[in-house]
Protein backbone atom coordinates (compact mmCIF):
# COMPACT_ATOMS: atom_id res chain seq x y z
CA UNK A 1 0.00 0.00 0.00
CA UNK A 2 1.77 3.56 -0.81
CA UNK A 3 1.92 5.95 1.87
CA UNK A 4 -1.24 8.23 2.72
CA UNK A 5 -0.74 11.34 0.45
CA UNK A 6 0.07 14.72 3.17
CA UNK A 7 -3.02 16.02 1.95
CA UNK A 8 -6.46 14.91 0.95
CA UNK A 9 -9.63 16.97 0.37
CA UNK A 10 -12.54 14.67 -0.57
CA UNK A 11 -15.80 15.84 -2.27
CA UNK A 12 -15.77 19.65 -0.22
CA UNK A 13 -18.45 22.02 -0.22
CA UNK A 14 -18.69 25.09 0.72
CA UNK A 15 -22.08 27.33 1.27
CA UNK A 16 -22.62 30.77 2.68
CA UNK A 17 -26.23 31.37 2.44
CA UNK A 18 -27.08 30.35 -0.94
CA UNK A 19 -23.88 31.23 -2.15
CA UNK A 20 -22.02 27.98 -3.22
CA UNK A 21 -18.08 28.80 -3.28
CA UNK A 22 -17.24 25.53 -3.25
CA UNK A 23 -19.08 22.68 -5.10
CA UNK A 24 -17.54 18.80 -4.48
CA UNK A 25 -13.53 19.82 -4.73
CA UNK A 26 -11.28 16.75 -4.82
CA UNK A 27 -7.30 17.34 -4.79
CA UNK A 28 -4.86 15.04 -3.87
CA UNK A 29 -1.39 16.20 -2.40
CA UNK A 30 0.99 13.48 -2.64
CA UNK A 31 4.20 13.72 -0.03
CA UNK A 32 6.49 15.91 -1.59
CA UNK A 33 4.64 17.75 -3.96
CA UNK A 34 4.50 20.87 -5.28
CA UNK A 35 0.89 21.97 -6.09
CA UNK A 36 -0.66 25.16 -7.70
CA UNK A 37 -4.06 26.05 -7.03
CA UNK A 38 -5.15 29.13 -9.93
CA UNK A 39 -8.08 30.64 -11.06
CA UNK A 40 -9.63 33.96 -11.72
CA UNK A 41 -10.64 36.24 -8.47
CA UNK A 42 -13.69 35.19 -6.71
CA UNK A 43 -13.07 31.18 -7.77
CA UNK A 44 -12.92 29.88 -4.02
CA UNK A 45 -9.26 29.71 -3.58
CA UNK A 46 -8.75 31.27 -0.30
CA UNK A 47 -11.52 29.64 0.91
CA UNK A 48 -10.56 26.08 0.26
CA UNK A 49 -7.20 27.13 1.91
CA UNK A 50 -9.36 28.33 5.06
CA UNK A 51 -11.39 25.06 5.29
CA UNK A 52 -8.15 23.32 5.05
CA UNK A 53 -6.18 24.97 7.84
CA UNK A 54 -9.49 25.17 9.96
CA UNK A 55 -10.70 28.88 10.23
CA UNK A 56 -13.83 27.98 7.86
CA UNK A 57 -15.61 24.72 8.64
CA UNK A 58 -16.59 22.89 5.49
CA UNK A 59 -20.78 22.39 4.19
CA UNK A 60 -20.03 18.91 3.50
CA UNK A 61 -16.66 16.57 2.31
CA UNK A 62 -13.81 15.53 4.41
CA UNK A 63 -10.30 16.86 4.87
CA UNK A 64 -7.28 14.19 5.52
CA UNK A 65 -4.31 15.35 6.96
CA UNK A 66 -1.55 12.60 6.65
CA UNK A 67 -4.44 10.30 6.49
CA UNK A 68 -5.80 11.57 9.54
CA UNK A 69 -9.69 13.11 9.40
CA UNK A 70 -8.95 16.88 10.35
CA UNK A 71 -12.62 17.58 9.30
CA UNK A 72 -13.82 18.83 12.43
CA UNK A 73 -10.22 19.33 14.36
CA UNK A 74 -9.27 22.70 15.76
CA UNK A 75 -7.14 25.02 13.87
CA UNK A 76 -4.27 24.94 16.11
CA UNK A 77 -4.39 21.16 16.57
CA UNK A 78 -3.92 21.17 12.47
CA UNK A 79 -0.77 22.39 13.06
CA UNK A 80 0.97 19.87 15.89
CA UNK A 81 0.08 17.45 13.07
CA UNK A 82 2.34 19.63 10.75
CA UNK A 83 0.23 22.27 8.37
CA UNK A 84 1.00 25.74 8.15
CA UNK A 85 -0.25 28.62 6.05
CA UNK A 86 0.69 31.88 5.23
CA UNK A 87 -2.13 34.77 4.22
CA UNK A 88 -2.73 36.55 1.30
CA UNK A 89 -2.60 39.53 3.09
CA UNK A 90 0.18 39.45 5.31
CA UNK A 91 -0.12 37.71 8.79
CA UNK A 92 2.29 39.17 11.15
CA UNK A 93 2.86 40.58 14.69
CA UNK A 94 3.12 44.06 12.97
CA UNK A 95 4.78 46.15 16.52
CA UNK A 96 6.98 43.27 17.20
CA UNK A 97 10.37 42.92 15.97
CA UNK A 98 11.68 40.44 13.15
CA UNK A 99 13.18 38.44 15.85
CA UNK A 100 9.98 38.44 18.21
CA UNK A 101 7.87 37.45 15.17
CA UNK A 102 10.32 34.50 14.52
CA UNK A 103 10.72 32.99 18.02
CA UNK A 104 7.13 33.21 18.60
CA UNK A 105 6.48 30.07 15.67
CA UNK A 106 9.88 28.86 18.11
CA UNK A 107 8.25 29.02 21.32
CA UNK A 108 4.83 27.79 19.82
CA UNK A 109 6.90 24.48 17.97
CA UNK A 110 8.33 23.65 21.40
CA UNK A 111 5.74 24.52 23.70
CA UNK A 112 7.27 27.14 25.26
CA UNK A 113 4.53 29.82 24.63
CA UNK A 114 2.86 28.47 28.51
CA UNK A 115 6.27 29.36 30.16
CA UNK A 116 5.74 32.06 32.43
CA UNK A 117 8.94 32.12 34.18
CA UNK A 118 12.53 32.65 32.50
CA UNK A 119 13.88 35.67 29.71
CA UNK A 120 12.60 34.60 26.34
CA UNK A 121 15.96 36.20 25.02
CA UNK A 122 17.99 33.55 27.02
CA UNK A 123 15.87 30.10 25.95
CA UNK A 124 17.93 28.47 23.35
CA UNK A 125 15.27 26.38 21.33
CA UNK A 126 13.79 30.39 20.70
CA UNK A 127 17.13 32.22 20.16
CA UNK A 128 19.30 29.72 18.67
CA UNK A 129 16.43 28.53 16.39
CA UNK A 130 15.51 32.27 14.93
CA UNK A 131 19.23 33.03 14.83
CA UNK A 132 20.16 30.13 12.14
CA UNK A 133 16.76 30.94 10.20
CA UNK A 134 17.07 34.80 10.16
CA UNK A 135 20.79 34.25 8.82
CA UNK A 136 19.94 31.55 6.23
CA UNK A 137 16.96 33.94 4.76
CA UNK A 138 19.49 37.15 4.66
CA UNK A 139 16.97 38.65 7.20
CA UNK A 140 19.45 38.76 10.45
CA UNK A 141 20.58 42.79 10.23
CA UNK A 142 16.67 43.03 10.42
CA UNK A 143 16.28 41.15 13.60
CA UNK A 144 15.56 44.38 15.94
CA UNK A 145 13.24 45.86 13.50
CA UNK A 146 9.67 46.02 13.65
CA UNK A 147 7.58 44.64 11.35
CA UNK A 148 5.63 48.26 11.21
CA UNK A 149 8.92 49.69 9.88
CA UNK A 150 9.74 47.09 7.48
CA UNK A 151 8.83 47.07 3.39
CA UNK A 152 6.03 45.14 2.28
CA UNK A 153 8.35 42.61 0.30
CA UNK A 154 10.55 41.87 3.78
CA UNK A 155 7.31 41.33 5.81
CA UNK A 156 6.29 38.61 3.26
CA UNK A 157 10.10 37.10 3.59
CA UNK A 158 9.40 37.27 7.15
CA UNK A 159 5.91 35.58 7.24
CA UNK A 160 7.96 32.72 5.14
CA UNK A 161 10.87 32.09 7.22
CA UNK A 162 7.89 31.99 10.09
CA UNK A 163 6.31 29.27 8.90
CA UNK A 164 9.51 27.73 8.13
CA UNK A 165 10.22 27.75 11.41
CA UNK A 166 7.18 25.50 12.23
CA UNK A 167 8.98 22.75 10.22
CA UNK A 168 5.91 22.01 8.88
CA UNK A 169 4.89 19.08 6.40
CA UNK A 170 2.49 20.71 4.78
CA UNK A 171 2.65 24.13 3.34
CA UNK A 172 -0.05 26.25 1.92
CA UNK A 173 1.15 29.36 0.68
CA UNK A 174 -1.55 32.22 -0.09
CA UNK A 175 -0.64 34.12 -3.08
CA UNK A 176 3.05 34.29 -1.82
CA UNK A 177 4.29 36.43 -4.44
CA UNK A 178 1.25 38.98 -4.74
CA UNK A 179 2.68 42.86 -4.75
CA UNK A 180 6.30 41.65 -5.21
CA UNK A 181 8.49 44.07 -7.39
CA UNK A 182 9.99 41.41 -9.65
CA UNK A 183 13.37 41.06 -8.19
CA UNK A 184 11.66 40.47 -4.87
CA UNK A 185 9.69 37.51 -7.03
CA UNK A 186 13.09 36.33 -8.18
CA UNK A 187 14.27 35.85 -4.73
CA UNK A 188 10.97 34.15 -3.37
CA UNK A 189 10.87 31.24 -6.32
CA UNK A 190 14.34 30.95 -5.33
CA UNK A 191 13.73 30.44 -1.63
CA UNK A 192 10.69 28.04 -2.61
CA UNK A 193 12.90 26.33 -5.10
CA UNK A 194 14.87 25.46 -2.19
CA UNK A 195 12.68 23.93 0.01
CA UNK A 196 13.05 20.28 1.39
CA UNK A 197 12.09 17.93 -1.16
CA UNK A 198 9.95 16.20 1.75
CA UNK A 199 7.81 19.03 2.24
CA UNK A 200 4.16 18.78 0.36
CA UNK A 201 3.20 23.01 -0.63
CA UNK A 202 -0.18 23.61 -2.03
CA UNK A 203 0.30 27.58 -3.66
CA UNK A 204 -2.53 29.70 -4.40
CA UNK A 205 -1.01 32.21 -6.95
CA UNK A 206 -1.39 34.67 -9.73
CA UNK A 207 2.11 34.79 -11.45
CA UNK A 208 2.06 32.13 -14.19
CA UNK A 209 5.60 32.28 -14.77
CA UNK A 210 6.18 31.10 -10.96
CA UNK A 211 3.58 28.72 -10.51
CA UNK A 212 5.17 26.99 -14.03
CA UNK A 213 8.57 26.97 -12.39
CA UNK A 214 7.40 26.00 -9.34
CA UNK A 215 4.49 23.51 -9.80
CA UNK A 216 4.69 19.44 -10.62
CA UNK A 217 0.43 19.76 -11.13
CA UNK A 218 -1.92 22.65 -11.34
CA UNK A 219 -5.51 22.36 -10.80
CA UNK A 220 -8.05 24.89 -12.20
CA UNK A 221 -10.31 26.20 -9.85
CA UNK A 222 -13.34 28.04 -11.30
CA UNK A 223 -16.51 29.30 -9.59
CA UNK A 224 -15.77 27.16 -6.85
CA UNK A 225 -15.34 24.01 -8.94
CA UNK A 226 -12.67 22.19 -10.59
CA UNK A 227 -12.51 23.18 -14.05
CA UNK A 228 -9.62 20.85 -14.88
CA UNK A 229 -6.37 19.15 -13.03
CA UNK A 230 -3.31 17.91 -14.39
CA UNK A 231 0.84 18.69 -15.40
CA UNK A 232 2.09 22.23 -16.06
CA UNK A 233 2.03 20.95 -19.75
CA UNK A 234 -1.64 19.97 -19.93
CA UNK A 235 -2.68 23.65 -17.98
CA UNK A 236 -0.70 25.33 -20.91
CA UNK A 237 -2.00 23.36 -23.51
CA UNK A 238 -5.93 23.64 -22.49
CA UNK A 239 -7.51 26.10 -24.30
CA UNK A 240 -10.56 26.61 -21.75
CA UNK A 241 -7.48 27.53 -19.31
CA UNK A 242 -6.60 29.96 -21.92
CA UNK A 243 -10.04 31.34 -22.10
CA UNK A 244 -10.79 31.62 -18.62
CA UNK A 245 -7.58 31.95 -16.88
CA UNK A 246 -4.88 33.16 -18.75
CA UNK A 247 -6.67 35.32 -21.05
CA UNK A 248 -7.59 37.29 -18.52
CA UNK A 249 -4.23 37.59 -16.50
CA UNK A 250 -4.69 41.49 -16.33
CA UNK A 251 -7.06 41.47 -13.74
CA UNK A 252 -3.95 42.08 -11.08
CA UNK B 1 40.32 30.10 5.69
CA UNK B 2 37.47 30.34 8.49
CA UNK B 3 38.61 28.13 10.99
CA UNK B 4 36.33 26.25 13.76
CA UNK B 5 37.64 29.43 16.30
CA UNK B 6 36.69 32.33 14.05
CA UNK B 7 33.30 30.09 12.72
CA UNK B 8 32.55 30.04 16.60
CA UNK B 9 32.61 33.73 17.13
CA UNK B 10 30.60 34.42 13.75
CA UNK B 11 28.16 32.26 15.09
CA UNK B 12 27.67 33.97 18.72
CA UNK B 13 27.90 37.17 16.93
CA UNK B 14 24.55 35.86 14.67
CA UNK B 15 22.89 34.76 18.11
CA UNK B 16 23.69 38.27 20.07
CA UNK B 17 22.09 39.94 16.81
CA UNK B 18 19.17 37.79 17.28
CA UNK B 19 19.23 38.51 20.97
CA UNK B 20 18.96 42.08 20.48
CA UNK B 21 16.15 41.73 18.77
CA UNK B 22 14.17 40.75 22.36
CA UNK B 23 15.60 43.00 24.06
CA UNK B 24 12.44 45.32 24.15
CA UNK B 25 11.17 44.03 27.86
CA UNK B 26 14.11 43.04 30.27
CA UNK B 27 15.08 44.46 33.47
CA UNK B 28 17.00 47.30 33.49
CA UNK B 29 18.32 49.74 35.83
CA UNK B 30 15.37 52.13 35.06
CA UNK B 31 13.37 49.84 36.54
CA UNK B 32 14.09 51.00 40.31
CA UNK B 33 13.90 54.94 39.26
CA UNK B 34 10.26 54.80 40.67
CA UNK B 35 10.87 52.99 43.83
CA UNK B 36 13.75 55.69 44.68
CA UNK B 37 11.09 58.29 44.07
CA UNK B 38 9.19 56.79 46.49
CA UNK B 39 11.33 56.87 49.24
CA UNK B 40 12.24 60.58 48.69
CA UNK B 41 8.99 61.29 48.82
CA UNK B 42 8.70 59.57 52.04
CA UNK B 43 11.87 61.90 53.39
CA UNK B 44 10.92 65.08 51.71
CA UNK B 45 6.95 65.00 51.18
CA UNK B 46 6.25 63.61 54.69
CA UNK B 47 2.72 65.17 55.02
CA UNK B 48 1.59 63.31 51.74
CA UNK B 49 1.71 59.81 53.12
CA UNK B 50 -1.54 58.92 52.72
CA UNK B 51 -2.09 60.53 49.34
CA UNK B 52 1.26 58.40 48.41
CA UNK B 53 -0.28 55.37 49.56
CA UNK B 54 -3.29 56.00 48.02
CA UNK B 55 -1.16 56.39 44.30
CA UNK B 56 0.37 53.01 45.25
CA UNK B 57 -2.72 51.16 45.32
CA UNK B 58 -3.64 53.04 42.05
CA UNK B 59 -0.62 51.93 40.57
CA UNK B 60 -0.91 48.02 41.46
CA UNK B 61 -4.24 48.15 40.20
CA UNK B 62 -3.38 49.64 37.12
CA UNK B 63 -0.35 47.25 36.85
CA UNK B 64 -3.03 44.65 36.92
CA UNK B 65 -4.88 46.24 34.15
CA UNK B 66 -1.93 47.16 31.77
CA UNK B 67 -0.77 43.18 32.25
CA UNK B 68 -4.57 42.56 30.61
CA UNK B 69 -4.74 45.14 28.31
CA UNK B 70 -1.98 46.23 27.48
CA UNK B 71 -0.02 43.22 26.82
CA UNK B 72 -2.81 40.63 25.99
CA UNK B 73 -5.17 43.13 24.32
CA UNK B 74 -8.08 42.32 26.85
CA UNK B 75 -10.28 45.07 26.44
CA UNK B 76 -11.18 45.23 29.93
CA UNK B 77 -14.21 47.62 31.66
CA UNK B 78 -14.69 45.56 34.64
CA UNK B 79 -11.13 44.90 36.09
CA UNK B 80 -12.85 45.95 39.24
CA UNK B 81 -14.70 42.59 40.02
CA UNK B 82 -10.70 41.22 40.63
CA UNK B 83 -10.32 43.96 42.81
CA UNK B 84 -13.11 44.31 44.79
CA UNK B 85 -13.12 40.10 45.06
CA UNK B 86 -9.31 40.69 46.58
CA UNK B 87 -10.81 43.80 49.14
CA UNK B 88 -13.42 41.52 50.42
CA UNK B 89 -11.04 38.45 50.49
CA UNK B 90 -8.38 40.49 52.44
CA UNK B 91 -11.16 41.97 54.99
CA UNK B 92 -13.22 38.79 55.52
CA UNK B 93 -10.17 36.68 55.96
CA UNK B 94 -8.88 39.66 58.57
CA UNK B 95 -12.51 38.95 60.66
CA UNK B 96 -12.37 35.71 60.41
CA UNK B 97 -9.33 33.94 59.87
CA UNK B 98 -6.21 35.75 60.99
CA UNK B 99 -5.03 39.74 61.23
CA UNK B 100 -1.83 38.74 59.58
CA UNK B 101 -1.41 41.27 56.71
CA UNK B 102 0.61 39.11 54.27
CA UNK B 103 -1.53 36.30 54.37
CA UNK B 104 -4.70 38.40 53.99
CA UNK B 105 -2.75 39.52 50.31
CA UNK B 106 -2.19 36.10 49.87
CA UNK B 107 -5.91 35.33 50.27
CA UNK B 108 -6.94 38.07 47.88
CA UNK B 109 -4.75 37.13 45.10
CA UNK B 110 -6.56 33.36 45.44
CA UNK B 111 -9.55 34.58 45.06
CA UNK B 112 -8.96 37.32 42.12
CA UNK B 113 -7.27 34.59 40.56
CA UNK B 114 -10.53 31.78 40.93
CA UNK B 115 -12.19 35.03 40.07
CA UNK B 116 -10.32 35.07 36.25
CA UNK B 117 -10.62 31.12 35.98
CA UNK B 118 -14.62 31.05 36.17
CA UNK B 119 -15.19 34.33 34.54
CA UNK B 120 -11.93 33.49 31.60
CA UNK B 121 -13.26 30.90 29.66
CA UNK B 122 -16.74 32.72 29.64
CA UNK B 123 -15.40 36.16 28.63
CA UNK B 124 -12.12 35.53 26.27
CA UNK B 125 -14.05 33.75 23.85
CA UNK B 126 -15.07 37.39 22.64
CA UNK B 127 -13.35 40.33 21.18
CA UNK B 128 -13.88 44.06 20.53
CA UNK B 129 -17.23 45.85 22.17
CA UNK B 130 -18.82 42.13 22.87
CA UNK B 131 -15.33 41.19 25.33
CA UNK B 132 -15.64 45.10 27.11
CA UNK B 133 -19.37 44.60 27.73
CA UNK B 134 -19.15 41.28 28.90
CA UNK B 135 -16.29 42.04 31.33
CA UNK B 136 -18.48 45.30 32.55
CA UNK B 137 -21.41 42.38 32.82
CA UNK B 138 -19.45 40.72 35.42
CA UNK B 139 -18.44 43.30 37.34
CA UNK B 140 -21.74 44.51 38.02
CA UNK B 141 -23.14 40.81 38.68
CA UNK B 142 -20.39 40.97 41.42
CA UNK B 143 -21.72 44.32 42.98
CA UNK B 144 -25.60 42.97 42.75
CA UNK B 145 -24.26 39.75 44.51
CA UNK B 146 -22.43 42.13 47.22
CA UNK B 147 -25.85 44.07 48.11
CA UNK B 148 -28.19 40.81 47.89
CA UNK B 149 -29.93 40.42 51.19
CA UNK B 150 -28.73 37.03 51.40
CA UNK B 151 -25.26 37.73 51.32
CA UNK B 152 -25.69 41.04 53.74
CA UNK B 153 -24.57 39.07 56.80
CA UNK B 154 -20.79 38.23 55.31
CA UNK B 155 -20.31 41.71 53.05
CA UNK B 156 -22.16 43.67 55.24
CA UNK B 157 -24.28 44.87 52.12
CA UNK B 158 -24.30 48.65 51.48
CA UNK B 159 -22.69 49.43 54.69
CA UNK B 160 -19.66 47.44 54.02
CA UNK B 161 -17.26 45.33 55.73
CA UNK B 162 -15.43 47.30 58.66
CA UNK B 163 -13.81 46.65 62.62
CA UNK B 164 -11.36 44.36 61.39
CA UNK B 165 -7.61 44.87 62.46
CA UNK B 166 -4.60 44.22 60.51
CA UNK B 167 -1.57 42.84 63.08
CA UNK B 168 1.95 44.09 62.37
CA UNK B 169 3.76 43.42 59.50
CA UNK B 170 6.12 40.47 59.60
CA UNK B 171 4.90 40.63 63.31
CA UNK B 172 7.50 43.77 63.78
CA UNK B 173 5.78 47.46 62.28
CA UNK B 174 2.31 47.89 63.32
CA UNK B 175 0.24 50.02 61.03
CA UNK B 176 0.26 53.62 62.53
CA UNK B 177 -1.82 56.70 62.31
CA UNK B 178 0.19 58.48 60.76
CA UNK B 179 0.50 55.96 57.65
CA UNK B 180 4.49 55.22 57.76
CA UNK B 181 3.88 51.51 58.16
CA UNK B 182 1.15 51.83 55.74
CA UNK B 183 3.33 53.66 53.23
CA UNK B 184 6.27 51.15 53.24
CA UNK B 185 4.00 47.97 53.15
CA UNK B 186 2.02 49.14 50.33
CA UNK B 187 5.27 49.90 48.11
CA UNK B 188 6.68 46.57 49.14
CA UNK B 189 3.71 45.39 47.64
CA UNK B 190 3.60 47.48 44.31
CA UNK B 191 7.65 46.19 44.13
CA UNK B 192 6.40 42.80 44.24
CA UNK B 193 3.61 43.66 41.63
CA UNK B 194 5.60 45.47 39.64
CA UNK B 195 8.37 43.09 39.65
CA UNK B 196 5.83 39.98 38.91
CA UNK B 197 4.67 41.23 35.89
CA UNK B 198 8.07 42.51 34.31
CA UNK B 199 8.93 38.65 34.73
CA UNK B 200 5.87 37.71 33.58
CA UNK B 201 6.10 40.17 30.19
CA UNK B 202 9.36 38.89 29.77
CA UNK B 203 9.05 35.08 29.54
CA UNK B 204 7.96 33.21 26.60
CA UNK B 205 4.27 33.52 28.06
CA UNK B 206 4.79 36.79 27.81
CA UNK B 207 5.92 37.23 23.97
CA UNK B 208 3.14 35.08 23.13
CA UNK B 209 0.08 36.99 24.67
CA UNK B 210 1.85 39.84 22.97
CA UNK B 211 1.42 37.67 19.74
CA UNK B 212 -2.54 37.43 20.53
CA UNK B 213 -2.66 40.98 21.24
CA UNK B 214 -1.35 41.28 17.65
CA UNK B 215 -2.74 38.85 15.74
CA UNK B 216 -4.54 35.89 17.48
CA UNK B 217 -5.87 34.77 14.13
CA UNK B 218 -1.59 34.04 13.49
CA UNK B 219 -1.06 32.55 16.76
CA UNK B 220 -3.64 29.92 16.14
CA UNK B 221 -2.32 29.28 13.48
CA UNK B 222 1.21 28.61 14.41
CA UNK B 223 -1.03 25.98 16.73
CA UNK B 224 -1.19 28.00 20.07
CA UNK B 225 -4.36 27.60 22.50
CA UNK B 226 -5.36 31.44 22.49
CA UNK B 227 -8.44 30.84 25.01
CA UNK B 228 -5.94 29.06 27.29
CA UNK B 229 -3.14 31.33 26.95
CA UNK B 230 -5.68 33.78 27.48
CA UNK B 231 -7.20 33.01 30.45
CA UNK B 232 -3.84 32.03 32.37
CA UNK B 233 -3.21 35.90 31.54
CA UNK B 234 -6.52 36.82 32.84
CA UNK B 235 -5.67 34.84 36.35
CA UNK B 236 -2.45 35.94 36.94
CA UNK B 237 -3.72 40.07 36.45
CA UNK B 238 -6.56 39.17 38.59
CA UNK B 239 -4.51 38.02 41.21
CA UNK B 240 -2.41 41.42 41.08
CA UNK B 241 -5.95 43.42 41.04
CA UNK B 242 -7.10 40.86 43.70
CA UNK B 243 -3.80 42.10 45.81
CA UNK B 244 -4.25 45.75 45.16
CA UNK B 245 -7.88 45.14 46.55
CA UNK B 246 -6.14 43.52 49.49
CA UNK B 247 -3.90 46.17 50.30
CA UNK B 248 -7.08 48.86 49.56
CA UNK B 249 -9.09 46.78 52.44
CA UNK B 250 -6.10 46.34 55.03
CA UNK B 251 -4.51 50.06 54.69
CA UNK B 252 -8.60 51.73 54.42
CA UNK B 253 -9.37 49.19 57.06
CA UNK B 254 -12.97 49.33 54.91
CA UNK B 255 -14.47 47.37 52.43
CA UNK B 256 -17.43 49.18 50.26
CA UNK B 257 -19.67 48.00 47.18
CA UNK B 258 -17.37 50.92 45.67
CA UNK B 259 -14.51 48.62 45.73
CA UNK B 260 -16.68 46.36 42.75
CA UNK B 261 -17.98 50.08 41.68
CA UNK B 262 -17.57 50.43 37.73
CA UNK B 263 -15.77 53.97 38.67
CA UNK B 264 -12.56 52.14 39.85
CA UNK B 265 -12.57 50.21 36.49
CA UNK B 266 -12.92 53.64 34.40
CA UNK B 267 -10.38 55.34 36.29
CA UNK B 268 -8.02 52.62 36.08
CA UNK B 269 -8.51 53.08 32.37
CA UNK B 270 -8.44 56.66 32.44
CA UNK B 271 -5.05 56.28 34.17
CA UNK B 272 -3.66 53.99 31.50
CA UNK B 273 -4.67 56.37 28.80
CA UNK B 274 -2.58 59.08 30.35
CA UNK B 275 0.23 57.14 30.82
CA UNK B 276 0.20 54.86 27.83
CA UNK B 277 -0.59 50.86 27.41
CA UNK B 278 1.88 47.86 26.99
CA UNK B 279 4.84 48.87 28.91
CA UNK B 280 4.18 49.23 32.63
CA UNK B 281 5.50 52.40 32.90
CA UNK B 282 2.36 53.83 31.60
CA UNK B 283 0.61 52.39 34.21
CA UNK B 284 2.74 53.86 37.20
CA UNK B 285 3.09 57.66 35.40
CA UNK B 286 -0.62 57.12 35.10
CA UNK B 287 -1.58 56.45 38.14
CA UNK B 288 0.76 58.97 40.40
CA UNK B 289 -0.97 61.72 37.67
CA UNK B 290 -4.65 60.52 37.89
CA UNK B 291 -4.43 60.42 41.91
CA UNK B 292 -2.49 63.57 42.69
CA UNK B 293 -4.29 65.51 39.92
CA UNK B 294 -7.90 64.82 41.35
CA UNK B 295 -6.45 65.38 44.82
CA UNK B 296 -5.16 68.63 44.48
CA UNK B 297 -8.10 69.26 42.08
CA UNK B 298 -10.74 68.61 44.61
CA UNK B 299 -8.81 70.66 46.92
CA UNK B 300 -8.89 73.78 45.05
CA UNK B 301 -12.97 72.94 43.88
CA UNK B 302 -14.45 70.55 45.67
CA UNK B 303 -17.10 69.89 43.67
CA UNK B 304 -15.93 70.32 40.22
CA UNK B 305 -12.86 68.70 40.32
CA UNK B 306 -13.80 66.17 37.87
CA UNK B 307 -13.38 68.48 35.47
CA UNK B 308 -9.57 68.71 35.54
CA UNK B 309 -9.43 64.94 35.16
CA UNK B 310 -11.68 65.34 32.15
CA UNK B 311 -9.26 68.34 30.55
CA UNK B 312 -6.73 66.45 31.25
CA UNK B 313 -7.76 63.39 29.31
CA UNK B 314 -9.08 65.45 26.21
CA UNK B 315 -5.22 67.10 26.19
CA UNK B 316 -3.88 64.10 26.44
CA UNK B 317 -5.87 62.16 23.82
CA UNK B 318 -5.49 64.60 21.66
CA UNK B 319 -1.44 65.41 22.06
CA UNK B 320 -0.40 62.41 23.78
CA UNK B 321 -2.35 59.53 22.22
CA UNK B 322 0.31 56.96 23.55
CA UNK B 323 0.54 58.11 26.82
CA UNK B 324 3.29 60.33 28.58
CA UNK B 325 5.54 57.12 27.85
CA UNK B 326 4.48 57.35 24.69
CA UNK B 327 6.14 61.00 24.18
CA UNK B 328 9.34 60.02 25.86
CA UNK B 329 9.21 57.03 23.94
CA UNK B 330 8.99 59.14 20.65
CA UNK B 331 11.43 61.76 22.09
CA UNK B 332 13.87 59.32 22.34
CA UNK B 333 13.83 57.64 18.82
CA UNK B 334 13.93 61.17 17.23
CA UNK B 335 17.05 61.72 19.38
CA UNK B 336 18.85 58.46 18.28
CA UNK B 337 17.95 59.52 14.83
CA UNK B 338 19.31 62.51 15.12
CA UNK B 339 22.44 60.88 16.01
CA UNK B 340 23.03 58.68 14.07
CA UNK B 341 22.79 60.95 11.20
Amino acid sequence: MSEAPALAIENVSKNFGGLRVARDVSLNLPVGARHALIGPNGAGKTTLVHMVSGLLPPSAGTLRLGGVDITHMAAERRVGLGLARTFQISSLFPHLTVAENIGLAFEAKHGLDRRIWGNTAKHAEIVDGAAALLQKLGLLELAARRIVDLPYGQRRLVEIALVLALEPKTLLLDEPAAGLAAAERGALLDLLLRMPEGLSILVIEHDMSLVFRLAQRITVLVEGAILIEGTVGEIRADPRVRDIYLGSRHHG
Amino acid sequence: MTTPADQQVADRQVIETTRAGFSRHVFSWLDLLPFVFAALVYFFLGRYLALGTQVMIQIAFALSLDLALGYGGIDSLGHVAFFGMGAYAAGLFALYVSSEPISGLAAAAVLGAITGLITGPLVLRTRGLTLVMLTLAVATMLQELANASAMKPITGGADGLFGFKIAPVFGVFSFDLRGHTGYWYALGVVAFVFFTCKAVVNSPFGLAIRGIRENPVRMRMLGVNVTARLVTLYCISGALAGIAGGLSAQVTKLVGLDSLGFLLSGNALVMLILGGTGNLYGAIIGAIIFVVLSDRAAAIDPFNWLFAIGAVLVLAVRFAPQGVVGLIEQAWRRQRMRRAR
